[in-house]
């Protein structure tokens, strides 16, 4: 699977990084999320799924091959 | 459908009025008309305080969807944006922008401007002072006479200090703060006397900011400073931004506290789950359980389109009102099944209680790391918590943005 993260809709709420910590990350200035990992294993599956259906500003995508 | 209509006159068009009243039976369930409008024509209409009939939204997917729409806008000089009253719509035209009340690209650039304090490890690192804070208060309640009333032991006092410690306010100034931000929110004052401590309050935070311009310190006022030395902010912003803040994430989180112990005793089930959960994830999910349960933010969010909008076989026209039932969406059953119960095992964190969108709250970390040491510790301390006054005496605040209680007396 491939994460894609559409960062000029980021609001840099951070529920990313509180459902997927493996994958997501903060910019320390304002919060932008950074993507750590753009091919997550399957174990990550879950926490990304969460991840997108939280994120408040639908800017996170799961393309799954 | 047909029978809501029954006994309205024929003529009459059945456009409900907002906000609706609750059942006093059911205190924490929302207004039972709402369900019906849900359920049987999830995209109605409601009538609002000047006679405009918003679009009234209320299935849990049609907010997702509306709420993160480009054309739905938080505009509020457009002149149908449904406001909450008439005191809000007669000042709109003179609020300055702010993240309230811009959309993107102006919104984004604010909101990253004061989002920095909010990141989730600087958060994450408040806990144990957060921790401090609940267990001086509960020793203090626990010291002084039983019964007490929760709110002012604990609910209200506790978002105070916390964005006291957030904002960088030095403790000697914690009571004078603490005092001016209850009296803001007493509703027992005159409205005069509630302005005069948000002046007081206002007044306060511009000094102490000029403080931090010239000794800055690790808190937000100062890191706003640094925003404002660096001409990306004005001091007028920053100090409007710290009083917002204050206001914005002081009687939320207080109601979550009260009217969340309220419900857990209610609930003595749910409240024994807790109690005997050390795993911080089920604690974690049971504040997302009673935010959702709760959705104490009851006066529905208000926007205006911007473009046509195509809904289903519907259309929003440009210019029409919109306003969002926070509980309605939290209590789909489409979207949470059974949703009436409190259940703090079910996943919950898709709920709207925080809104949706890019002006989900921006305090949202804060208020779990909040709740999530209360919920975390009141009860396991106190295990012998019980409501003071049967449920029927107690004053629920129906009017205001969040609905709770006035007063919640505990014994133990
Ligand atoms: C349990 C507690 C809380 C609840 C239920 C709550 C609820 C909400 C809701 C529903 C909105 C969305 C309004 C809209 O879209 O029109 C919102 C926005 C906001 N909240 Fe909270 N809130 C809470 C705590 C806090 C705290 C602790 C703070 C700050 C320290 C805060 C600051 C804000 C701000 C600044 C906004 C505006 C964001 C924007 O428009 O971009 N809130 N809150």
């Amino acid at each position: 699977m491939r994460v894609e993260l559409d960062e000029p809709k980021c609001v840099a709420s951070g529920q990313c990084v509180m459902a997927s910590p493996d994958v997501f990350d903060q910019r320390d200035e304002d919060g932008v999320a950074i993507l750590l990992e753009e091919e997550p294993g399957e174990e990550l599956l879950d926490d990304v799924r969460e991840a997108v259906a939280i994120c408040p500003a639908a800017a996170i995508r799961l393309v799954e091959e | 459908m047909a029978d809501t209509l029954a006994g309205t006159p024929d003529t009459a068009p059945s456009v409900p009025e907002y906000p609706m009243p609750r059942d006093a039976g059911c205190p924490l369930a929302p207004p039972p008309a709402l369900t019906p409008l849900r359920d049987d024509q999830p995209l109605g209409k409601a009538r609002i305080w000047n006679g405009a009939t918003p679009w009234l939204i209320t299935r849990h997917a049609d907010q997702r969807a509306l709420l993160t729409d480009p054309r739905v806008s938080n505009d509020d000089h457009e002149p149908d944006f449904p406001h909450v009253n008439a005191h809000r719509a007669a000042i709109a035209p003179f609020t300055p922008k702010l993240i309230t009340n811009t959309d993107a690209p102006e919104h984004t650039r604010l909101r990253r401007s004061v989002n920095g304090p909010f990141l989730v490890k600087r958060i994450e690192a408040m806990r144990p002072a957060v921790q401090k804070l609940v267990d001086d208060l509960i020793d203090d309640m626990l010291a002084g006479p039983d019964p007490a009333d929760l709110l002012t032991a604990l609910a209200l006092p506790l978002p105070s200090l916390v964005i006291a410690e957030l904002l960088g306010v030095p403790y000697k100034d914690h009571a004078v703060f603490q005092e001016n931000s209850n009296r803001v929110l007493d509703s027992s004052l005159s409205a005069e006397e509630a302005q005069a401590s948000g002046r007081a309050l206002h007044q306060y935070l511009d000094t102490l900011f000029h403080e931090k311009l010239e000794n800055p310190d690790d808190d937000v006022l100062s890191e706003m400073a640094g925003r404002v030395k660096a001409g990306e902010m004005t001091h007028e912003e920053a100090v409007s931004m710290g009083v917002a803040m204050l206001i914005a994430g002081h009687e939320t989180t207080a109601t979550m506290i009260s009217l969340g112990t309220l419900a857990l005793l209610l609930h003595p089930d749910q409240l024994a789950l807790l109690r005997e959960s050390d795993d911080p994830k089920f604690v974690a999910g049971a504040v997302d359980e009673l935010l959702r349960y709760l959705s104490i933010v009851h006066s529905g969010l208000r926007r205006v389109a911007k473009e046509d909008i195509e809904i289903g076989d519907q259309v929003i026209r440009k210019g029409d009102g919109l306003l969002f039932d926070l509980q309605a969406a939290n209590w789909d059953p489409r979207a949470f099944p059974e949703s009436e119960r409190l259940d703090l095992s079910r996943p919950a964190r898709q709920h709207n209680a925080f809104g949706y969108g890019p002006h989900q709250c921006l305090g949202q970390n804060l208020a779990r790391l909040e709740l999530q040491v209360v919920y975390g510790t009141l009860y396991k301390r106190v295990p012998t918590l019980s409501l003071a006054a049967p449920i029927e005496q107690l004053a629920f605040n129906h009017t205001g943005t969040t609905y709770g209680v006035k007063c919640l007396p505990v014994r133990w």
